[in-house]
């Protein structure tokens, strides 16, 4: 077997499961005041520090949540209706995940939203010029600027440090979806320049259902959850103590280990590429030079990204081929298609994304099949 | 074998699937997504082509432990299924799209793209038998008499069928209920489909009104005299009796018939139940006649006619010249509309088919 979808979720750290395990079996709300309670707050917030640590942040600039689909729909609707009435316009990239691009979809349907999406170039990277001419252009209408930090699907490193550096010109303030970067790539919010950062923790060895909105503290936000206003009144929620305790631990170490991780993962794309690029003939790879350390991208043309799929599963080999919808009928990728490609092209791409539990053997395994399967795909032809 | 088990998130189709496991194949269930846009065609829990459809297929294959995944064939459907449809509607005729789907989809489309990915036959919830021969395999009619659909997999090739399994032609419909029952599938009790997947509401004179217009148009007898109006003569079928709306009572009080549709001036022609009396069945081009059974030496033969997917089999006399293939039937059948096929059969097994283009 060989699990190559990291950047869809990755296996828990031994050591975040301990953790998540040991607090699971207390009792105890974080927002109680009795004993129980006040040891559960202890937890989370000694996970607060440890988690805006990994991230160049302050502790009281995190906002708990429980995926970083919710956090990025905070950051787009929290950000926009806290804006005011006369800024009616939002800045953004085509390639963004949906849990950014959906959100702004419906408050363009919803709200009457101008959404001005920069220009990206082949290799999947926002164009920092055309950022800064929408924000001259439309400097009076935007309400901030969204542009994540590396993308899930060709892993196109972004440039948000320069993105950001124009947007503080404007005073107009900026989020980035930072959920594939983080932990795999230097990434510190203060350095950054950004106001808002998203952040997830089961991409990075943590536990599912538990991720964060790193958010300056000047920055407001009208809430999406109204309730108790657990996290600084923004949002509402129980905590989830044993989640947010085993996120802080593998945010930890994800930290501590990311040079030698970027080095084991990159040594392993680097013979996944090798591999790849030899065994099969007219084989294409993108996102460029400058990628996350763990995804390899490929463009096989004249074979079914869905096909591929279907054959490397049959062999034990577990990639993806970008965004599904809910019937689970593979539409061209949006980012693909951003990136100029013709959709029977971008039809024909898929993803192997290797996470710090990826093996030799398993790029191997992937290697020694992967002619047959493209040479199967590509006799079932793309429609 | 290596087999794609065709799921439409239905009992049959899951029951089918597990049989191809039991019988210790390599099986990976697929939905074929009809639509790209699955709420389009229909919504409810009936059906082909919706997302609870595909749900509840995803489950079936979770229970049985195959991978599951999901193909978009929603263009070759339109084209070869849907197109087809309105086009035939549009020329006066009454097709069966089940059919199409089967010669056009299912065991083309789909049993193609199988076999260039190395996989050998495709296994659906039909109720229709395979058996081998030393000239291929023959299709007969399957155990439950109410359910056999030997005639809209009759269209099919030998060559189509060498790539086809139907796991459930020895059982009948009550026993795979009870059997998806046993094996815990949750959609054991779904209610069967009986109508057109892609027409949402059962609707389809609805359908096709929205679709190919309603221009009104006349409704004659035999001799020309005008008896009503209609919103569409392609919503009418030979054979129709009921819904005609005709206000001027025949002159022996008897009731009247669709006899024709006549698309190109936009006519219906209605007449007497004896008037639609029928006997003279013939097919359309070479190209149209499907055999899927040894092909019949020239000349005349004994068998049986169906013109309908739930038809009787009616006792013919069948003839094969080489280009055409036609029936006399021993008995007059009273309404039969051009764009059904006419399949032979020869006791239990279906011997070919071929698109009805003219009867007498
Ligand atoms: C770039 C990006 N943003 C957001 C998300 C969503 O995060 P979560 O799965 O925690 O909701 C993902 C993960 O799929 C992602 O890759």
């Amino acid at each position: 077997m060989a699990y190559l979808d990291n950047a869809a979720t990755t296996a828990m750290l031994p050591e975040a499961l301990e953790v998540m395990y040991r607090e699971a079996v207390n009792v105890g709300n974080a927002s109680s005041l009795h004993g129980a309670g006040r040891r559960a707050r202890r937890v989370v917030e000694e996970s607060r520090e440890k988690l805006a640590a990994a991230v160049g942040a302050k502790p009281q600039e995190i906002i708990f949540t429980a995926s970083g689909t919710e956090a990025n729909n905070l950051a787009v609707k929290g950000m926009f209706w806290n804006a005011g009435a006369t800024k009616r316009a939002i800045l953004s990239s085509p390639i963004e995940h949906h849990a950014i691009l959906d959100p702004l979809e419906w408050l363009e349907r919803e709200h009457n939203v101008t959404l001005h999406l920069a220009d990206v170039d082949g290799d999947g990277r926002t164009k920092v010029e055309s950022v800064a001419q929408l924000l001259s252009e439309h400097e009076n209408e935007i309400s901030f600027v969204t542009v994540m930090h590396s993308n899930n699907e060709v892993g196109a490193l972004q440039p948000v440090e320069e993105i950001a550096a124009i947007s503080r010109e404007y005073k107009i303030p900026i989020h980035s979806d930072a959920v594939q970067s983080f932990g795999k790539v230097p990434l510190d919010f203060a350095k950054l320049g950004v106001n808002a950062m998203t952040i997830s923790g089961h991409k990075i060895g943590g536990p599912l259902g538990v991720a964060a909105l790193v958010a300056k503290k000047e920055l407001e936000l009208t809430p999406l959850l109204h309730g108790g206003g657990q996290e600084r009144d923004v949002r509402s929620g129980t905590l989830h103590t044993p989640a947010i305790a085993a996120f802080a631990t593998a945010a930890e170490l994800s930290h501590q280990r990311l040079l030698a991780n970027a080095d084991h993962i990159k040594a392993l794309r680097e013979r996944l590429i090798r591999g790849v690029t030899t065994a099969v003939a007219d084989v294409r790879l993108n996102g460029g030079a400058s990628t996350l350390p763990g995804i390899a991208h490929f463009t096989f043309a004249g074979a079914e990204g869905d096909a591929l799929l279907l054959l490397l599963d049959a062999q034990g080999v577990q990639c993806s081929t970008g965004s599904a919808c809910s019937a689970g009928i593979a539409q061209p990728s949006h980012v693909l298609i951003a990136m100029g490609m013709a959709p029977k092209v971008a039809r024909s791409s898929i993803r192997f994304s290797i996470g710090t539990t990826t093996t030799e053997q398993e790029i191997d395994k992937t290697i020694s099949v992967i002619n047959e399967v493209v040479t199967r795909a590509r006799a079932a032809g793309v429609r | 074998m290596k087999v794609i088990a065709a799921m439409s998130g239905g009992v049959d189709s899951a029951v089918a699937a597990a049989r191809v496991v039991d019988a210790g194949h390599e099986v990976i269930g697929v939905h074929l997504a009809l639509s790209s846009n699955p709420q389009k065609y229909r919504s409810g829990a009936r059906g082909c082509c919706t997302i609870e459809d595909s749900h509840d297929a995803r489950r079936a294959a979770d229970i049985i432990g195959i991978p599951f995944y999901v193909w978009d064939m929603a263009e070759e459907f339109h084209e070869g299924v849907v197109s087809n449809f309105l086009s035939e509607y549009s020329s006066g005729k009454t097709p069966n799209p089940c059919l199409r789907c089967n010669e056009k989809i299912k065991f083309e489309a789909v049993l193609k793209r199988a076999r260039a990915m190395g996989y050998d036959a495709v296994a659906t919830g039909h109720y229709a038998k395979l058996f081998p021969s030393e000239n291929g395999p023959l299709l007969y009619r399957a155990d439950d008499e109410g359910k056999d659909q030997s005639y809209v997999l009759a269209v099919l090739t030998q060559e189509q069928l060498s790539g086809a399994l139907f796991p459930l032609g020895d059982t009948v419909k009550s026993d795979v209920r009870k059997e998806a029952e046993a094996r815990g599938f949750s959609l054991a009790q779904k209610p069967d489909s009986h109508d057109i997947c892609f027409v949402p509401s059962g609707d389809n004179a609805g359908w096709l009104r929205e679709r190919l217009g309603s221009e009104v148009g006349e409704i004659v007898d035999e001799e020309g005299a005008v008896l009503g109006s209609h919103k569409g003569a392609y919503t009418y079928t030979v054979g129709q009796r009921r819904g005609l709306g005709l206000t001027i009572p025949a002159e022996d009080g008897r009731a009247r018939y669709v006899l024709r549709v006549e698309p190109t001036n936009n006519r219906v022609v209605v007449g007497s139940r004896e008037e639609l009396a029928i006997t003279e069945i013939s097919g359309g081009d070479v190209n149209e006649v499907k055999w899927c059974g040894p092909i019949p030496v020239l000349g005349e033969h004994r068998g049986l006619a169906q013109v309908r997917a739930h038809g009787k089999p009616l006792p013919c006399t069948y003839r094969w010249d080489g280009k055409k293939l036609s029936a006399t039937l021993d008995a007059p059948l009273y309404g039969l509309a051009p764009g059904q096929a006419l399949v032979i059969y020869e006791g239990e097994r279906a011997v070919g088919s071929v698109t009805i283009e003219w009867t007498q």
